[in-house]
């Protein structure tokens, strides 16, 4: 066990005021965006500021008073950036509302639900910082963690509870709540993933033959990637969903790679990857015909679950420009999810590329924090954890950000935060609070193993003084 | 483990860098290709909602954006529909033709010529608008072109393009079967996708614009290049003998060609003029025979052929002389037939350059953009584009053409006290479509000042080059007494 924290006696500070101070910024960039609809949308602000600011407001207030009682040394800039997301995020589904009661839609109070789900995120969040004082406690759940998530995974498939959206199998129904049991899912195979790697992570590293510069791992150590390859390939396709079977694949590999230190893992990984999605297209009609839209999108623009959306998201982006149409003066909802999937589009059109780069840099932060933080854990779990939490963020918003700005094909996987979604909402709070919970361990001062000023030898060189 | 996480961090930033440029390049680089598609409602949307700006000819508009208690706030007009529907065009929530579509910034008022209104609009919080384009038409032209059009028998389809010669100024630009742009520009989107299924399905094609869209063998009108290639050939003048008679053995075939009306032009040998005067088919597939497909070529491409000019309006047609035609087929080119084709706006072209001393002008119809206040910010330049024919050659064949205005088929475009030259021209494509009657002329001879071509498909022509000369020769001539100002 290193201690970073200590050496060369460098302390961390709580940093607890610098916290603060960020998150009252990014309750401005929330509040105000609310306001900002309104007088975009409907001419005034609107009535309830006060009501919803106080809302978000309090539960802000919450979550870094928690963080100041149980996780006191944890990253100040986590949180300011997830509320300013979130925020951000609410506010434009607002907007989305508006405009859909206009247009007499069935569902125009998603809002409403998502401050919901913000809410009970934040309850969670608050929990696992309360009862989870120690993360190497979840180390004690590896295999227990890894089943759950590879049953959640598997939930869509169930009959009656699991249903098709738009080609994907990604979501299950129960009691009248739609639920995306992958967000969920990919936190739980964190742990696992963490958890097993710490304890093998010998035996994957050791041995190996070295073939141009790369050292290439045993034939025999195959076992695990060759598994989690084969959850992989079922997800892309059974899931048709190319994110994310992306997404748990390259999470794996991240991890397998920082657990091990040899690239040699990606390499081989890299290209069984390749390999599947290739037969995938070829095979998989759904996952084929999402690479057709995305390289001819001009062919696809009428058909029915064609290239509309990702062309309207660029005409919508394109529109906007740099710095955007306002809120009210574009026209989001052309592009068909503006509240979820394509939140980025429909904020790239009103608020324009100014926006866009400042949502994609929050995430970056967030990244670069997480990955602070496995620079700085004093454990291998606890590495492991942090890697794992930071790449699904990067990976999730590159798939999303790069799908709808058409850097890659398009697929089903919501914006951290941003978009519309309770599962999704909820996982996300959940894997903030861990991060928190990894940098608190790990800023935290290390106790002093040597005795105490006042200890018996100050005591006796005392008596010789005295003397 | 920190090495990897380095790695990792490094990996993530490349990830994150990758996607800021990619919106870069979605929001900032791309935007122009964009708004630019067709299918982009939102610019649309935005250019509907705004003024924009009006089409003029002369001092009157012939669309312009009014006021109107609608999400829209403007409503497209077009005040003489169907006599401007070739040149404006229409504006449509869909889809934009004609000037509309060409000019569709500067009529948006998003052309970089319009930036200090626009800056000033933005900077007065006033709705921005946006500016005029003036065309080049003449009124009174426009309005001959159009009324002999309609005045036509049964429903003949035909167009009319005339041109200035010294500068290709279009004065007057009209085609038959047309439509009216205004119920294309209705709001009521649904009306409108109706109108236009109906319009795109009609059998007579309104929505084409006949005198640049429309390529048809020119038939006898192209005896004209012929004529140019063979006195440019340095062997021939005006006054040269070529072969006349009854018939033309084509090369390498048994097939014959007479003369349209059965005789034999006068003689075995006569002169170049009276070949052009008589229209003798015998002389021009001969000479057509003998100066060959790459000569007759060039001569065609030096006025124009192979190639488009206009900028001003979408969808100009190629004008085709092919040069992979065999013998007989060169021979027949002579006379207009066999593979070659031509626009209206080409004949018209080809007799403008005559007029104008063989120099071949680009035609252009859009003499000036205007600001909103109606400042001109541009000026089209006129633009030579070829020397033809040297100025002797085109004096000759100026020469010929009053010839025969004068005395030969063309007499029926006489204008008393004006000396002007003309051609005649019956074509056929195939046996059992309507053969096309063409027309072309300019006048006056001494200062040119309009060059026209018309062409007529209609039904009731019969297959004789006077008769041709009787349905498009008083409508050129209607046309130059419009222009001719004396």
């Amino acid at each position: 066990m290193t201690q970073t924290g200590s050496l060369m006696g460098f302390v961390h500070r709580q940093r607890r005021g610098a916290e603060l101070f960020l998150l009252v910024l990014a309750l401005a960039v929330g509040i105000g965006a609310y306001a900002a609809v309104g007088l975009g949308m409907e001419g005034t602000i609107p009535a309830d500021i006060v009501g919803y600011g106080g809302w978000l407001v309090l539960l802000i207030v919450a979550a870094h008073v928690t963080v100041r009682i149980v996780a006191p040394y944890a990253d100040p800039v986590l949180l300011p950036l997830v509320a300013a997301l979130n925020g951000l995020g609410l506010a434009v589904i607002h907007r989305m509302d508006i405009t859909y009661e206009a247009m007499d839609k069935p569902n125009h109070d998603f809002a409403q639900q998502q401050l919901t789900w913000m809410t009970l995120g934040v309850v969670l969040f608050i929990g696992v910082l309360v009862l989870l004082r120690d993360h190497r406690f979840l180390q004690r759940f590896t295999y227990t963690a890894g089943l759950t998530g590879i049953v959640l995974l598997l939930l869509p498939f169930l009959p009656f509870i699991g249903k098709e959206v738009y080609g994907a199998r990604i979501w299950i129904n129960v009691a009248g709540f739609s639920f995306q049991p992958g967000e969920v899912a990919k936190v739980a195979l964190v742990i696992a993933f963490a958890g097993y790697l710490v304890l093998h992570r010998d035996a994957l590293a050791l041995a190996g033959r070295r073939v141009l510069f790369i050292d290439l791992p045993r034939g025999r150590d195959l076992g695990p990637i060759l598994a989690m390859f084969g959850v992989s390939m079922m997800i892309l396709v059974l899931q048709r969903d190319l994110g994310s079977s992306l997404l748990f694949f390259g999470l794996f590999l991240v991890m397998l790679y920082v657990a091990t230190e040899r690239p040699g893992w990606l390499v081989v990984g890299g290209l069984m990857f390749s390999l599947g999605a290739l037969l995938a297209w070829a095979l998989v009609p759904h996952v084929g015909r999402r690479f057709d839209i995305w390289l001819n999108p001009q062919d696809y623009y009428d058909s029915v679950g064609g290239s509309y959306q990702p062309t309207e998201a660029l005409f919508g982006m394109g529109w906007g420009g740099l710095i955007g149409r306002g809120f009210g003066n574009g026209m989001p909802e052309r592009i068909t999810f503006a509240e979820s999937d394509f939140i980025v589009a429909a904020i790239g059109e009103e608020l324009g590329l100014t926006a866009v780069m400042a949502i994609i840099l929050c995430y970056g932060l967030i990244v670069e924090r997480a990955l602070r933080i496995a620079l700085i854990a004093r454990d291998g779990f606890g590495k492991l954890l942090a890697v794992g939490l930071g790449s699904v963020v990067a990976l999730q918003v590159f798939v999303v950000i790069g799908g709808v700005t058409s850097l890659i094909p398009l697929t089903g996987l919501t914006t951290p935060f941003l978009s519309y979604g309770g599962s999704s909402l909820i996982a996300n709070w959940v894997i903030v609070a861990l991060l928190l919970r990894v940098s608190d361990q790990a800023r935290r001062p290390v106790p002093r193993l040597e005795p105490e000023p006042g200890g018996p030898d100050e005591e006796h060189t005392q008596v010789v003084k005295l003397r | 483990m920190n090495k990897p996480i380095r790695v990792v961090a490094v990996f993530c930033l490349a990830l994150f860098m990758l996607l800021l440029v990619n919106a870069t390049y979605v929001q900032y680089v791309r935007p122009d290709g964009l708004a630019d598609d067709p299918r982009n409602r939102r610019v649309i949307s935005a250019a509907f909602s705004r003024e924009r700006g009006a089409i003029l000819v002369g001092k009157e508009a012939v669309a312009r954006s009014v006021p109107i208690e609608t999400k829209y706030k403007f409503q497209r007009t077009y005040p003489q529909p169907f006599k401007y529907a070739p040149l404006t065009g229409y504006f449509s929530y869909y889809s934009q033709t004609g000037v509309e579509r060409s000019q569709n910034r500067v009529l948006s008022g998003d052309d970089s010529r319009l930036f200090v209104t626009r800056l000033v609009d933005m900077l007065s919080n006033s709705e921005p608008k946006g500016g005029n384009v003036q065309l080049t038409v003449n009124a009174k032209a426009q309005d001959a072109a159009f009324a002999g059009l309609e005045a036509l028998p049964g429903d003949a389809q035909g167009a009319v393009v005339a041109l200035e010669p010294s500068t290709g100024r279009v004065l007057a630009m009209a085609s038959t079967p047309t439509f009216d742009p205004n119920r294309l520009a209705s709001h009521d989107f649904g009306e409108v996708a109706d109108v236009a299924e109906k319009l795109n399905d009609a059998e007579n094609q309104p929505l084409v614009n006949r005198a640049i869209a429309t390529t048809l063998p020119p038939g006898s009108t192209f005896k004209l290049v012929t004529a140019a290639a063979a006195i440019e050939s340095g062997k021939y003048d005006a006054g040269s003998l070529v072969p006349g008679g009854y018939k033309f053995q084509l090369p390498e075939s048994e097939t014959t060609i007479g003369n349209h009306d059965g005789g034999n032009c006068g003689g075995p040998r006569i002169t170049l003029t009276r070949a052009l005067e008589v229209s003798c088919n015998v002389a021009f597939l001969s000479l057509a025979n003998e100066l060959g497909t790459e000569a007759m070529a060039e001569q065609a491409e030096a006025f124009g052929f192979n190639s488009t000019q206009l900028e001003d309006l979408p969808g100009q047609a190629k004008s085709l002389y092919p040069r992979d035609m065999n013998a007989p087929q060169t021979a027949m080119s002579g006379m207009g037939q066999s593979n070659v084709t031509s626009t209206p706006l080409q004949m018209a072209m080809v007799v403008a350059a005559i007029a104008n001393d063989g120099d071949v002008m680009r035609p252009y119809v859009v003499d000036e953009v205007r600001a909103p206040n109606l400042s001109v910010l541009d000026r089209t330049d006129p633009e030579t584009l070829s020397n033809a024919v040297s100025a002797s050659t085109a004096a000759e064949l100026k020469d010929m053409m009053v010839s025969t205005v004068e005395q030969g088929t063309a007499t029926v475009a006489q204008i008393p006290g004006v000396e002007v030259g003309g051609k005649t021209g019956t074509a056929q494509s195939t046996e059992d479509r309507p053969p096309y009657a063409w027309f072309v002329s300019f006048a006056p001879a001494d200062d040119p000042q309009v060059a026209v071509a018309v062409m007529v498909e209609a039904s009731a022509t019969a297959r004789n080059e006077i008769a041709g000369g009787l349905l498009g020769g008083p409508i050129a001539k209607a046309v130059m007494e419009a222009v001719i100002t004396r």
